[in-house]
């Protein structure tokens, strides 16, 4: 999964260079990255590098944790053992992912538990699409197609993320998401083909849904994103907005052909011209209602984080009282 | 709901070997608090497709680096050395397999 709202927040300026010495290491960060380099956790950087990196990636981060809960709604009345076994081996896959962007946004310098009280005091930003519920077991399907489909298209490009750190995760976790998409896509065309007619109008009713917030994914249109030329820059992204956009909805049209359903565009057309197939408006003011709060599910989600936080205070405590307890009677028997 | 980082579990290194052979290779970190919990919690998060059969875990404290300041002078030297390497010899097509 993945989170598009690093694109969303006030852009921090970025602070001009003093001293000589800083211009010199700012000048050899350039053409580091001019020349493709990587950096990694202990390279020098410029601290408005840093902070943008550790906003992305701890977005990202809590994006993963966050998009656990919808798909958690439907593990107990998963239709067959087997589905139920791979929506909980993908719900393990999102809960792994986000450690491994925690770590990586940890070489920063932040700490887990820094980031985790921006999560849970609302100051940081997760995807919004996890705002939206999950009402019926073809949505998990949708999830999958739709959702991962679209974090697939964006992640990619981020392996190749100047960061090093950042890139190595992205590596591992675009290495595990693709079964995300490709069971979410088995799953729906079970429901299409050897379904009955009310399971087939479950699949469109969740496509219906699903549709316009999974092209939101992809964030603000180039014009309006307040990182996308700074981040372009510094090699944190790689391809604009709107062409990730345009690529994903090429891919799709396609996939919902096989599928037998419709996506829900009347706009929806192949242009010979541009070679892309043309797409409505998208709402973009119900997108920034839903980052600024006020989704179906934005209060929900953030209440589940927090209680699983609070209620999960005495295990950690108790485990390191544990391993205190423990390393001090080792030391006594030494 | 607080800022908990005095009290956060310690930062571990885990190194993974993929297959009998093959060298431990770093593959991320974790948090845990002592290394049973690591090596535990190791295999649940770097090894769910096996991609392992053995783990190492280490305290991230423990690790000593060289200093990506001094990259140059420490690994500079090495540069004008080409003699070091096989392909600094011309020899006779006949023998050049050696």
């Amino acid at each position: 999964m993945y989170t598009q709202a690093m694109d969303v927040e006030g852009a921090e300026k970025a602070r001009a260079v003093t001293t000589l010495a800083e211009a010199e290491l700012l000048q050899r960060f350039d053409a580091r990255i001019d020349d493709g380099g990587f950096i990694e956790a202990k390279d020098w950087m410029p601290e408005h590098y840093r902070k943008t990196l550790v906003r992305q990636i701890s977005q990202h981060a809590h994006s993963e944790i966050v998009g656990m809960l919808p798909e958690g709604n439907w593990v107990t009345r998963a239709p067959t053992l087997k589905r139920k076994a791979i929506l909980l081996a993908k719900i393990q896959d999102e809960g792994g992912h986000g450690l491994y962007l925690y770590a990586a946004a940890e070489t920063l310098g932040t700490s887990r538990d820094q980031m985790l009280a921006a999560l849970h005091s609302g100051k940081a930003k997760y995807s919004s699409i996890f705002n939206y519920p999950t009402l019926n077991w073809a949505d998990v399907g949708v999830i999958g197609w739709l959702v991962d489909g679209a974090a697939i298209m964006n992640q990619v490009p981020l392996c190749r993320c100047s960061y090093a750190p950042y890139a190595r995760a992205m590596i591992r976790i675009c290495r595990e998401e693709s079964f995300h998409q490709r069971q979410g896509y088995d799953a729906l065309l079970v429901m299409m083909r050897e379904g009955t007619d009310a399971q087939r109008a479950l699949v469109q009713d969740a496509v219906d849904r699903w549709w316009w917030p999974s092209l939101m994914m992809f964030g603000p249109p180039d014009g309006e994103s307040v990182h996308g030329a700074q981040s372009m820059r510094w090699g944190i992204k790689r391809i604009s907005n709107d062409d990730l956009r345009q690529k994903f909805v090429d891919a799709t049209v396609q996939q919902a052909q096989v599928l037998g359903v419709t996506l829900p565009d009347p706009a929806l057309q192949w242009n010979e011209q541009r070679g892309h197939w043309d797409y409505g408006a998208i709402d973009w003011a119900e997108f920034w209602r839903v980052v600024g709060g006020d989704g179906a599910c934005n209060r929900e989600r953030l209440a589940a984080r927090v209680k699983a936080w609070d209620e999960g205070a005495w295990v950690r405590e108790a485990a390191l009282a544990h391993a205190a307890k423990q390393a001090a009677r080792e030391r006594q028997a030494a | 709901m607080s800022d908990t980082t005095a009290t956060e579990w310690p930062l571990w290194e885990v190194f993974v070997r993929t297959r009998a052979g093959l060298d431990h290779k770093h593959c991320g970190s974790l948090h845990a608090a002592d290394a049973a919990m690591a090596l535990r919690m190791a295999r649940e998060v770097y090894t769910r497709r096996q991609e392992g059969s053995s783990i190492w875990v280490v305290r991230s404290e423990q690790i000593v680096a060289s200093d990506p300041g001094d990259k140059d002078m420490y690994f500079d030297p090495m540069e004008d050395k080409v003699y070091r390497h096989p392909t600094f010899y011309k020899l006779p097509a006949e023998v050049d397999h050696m």
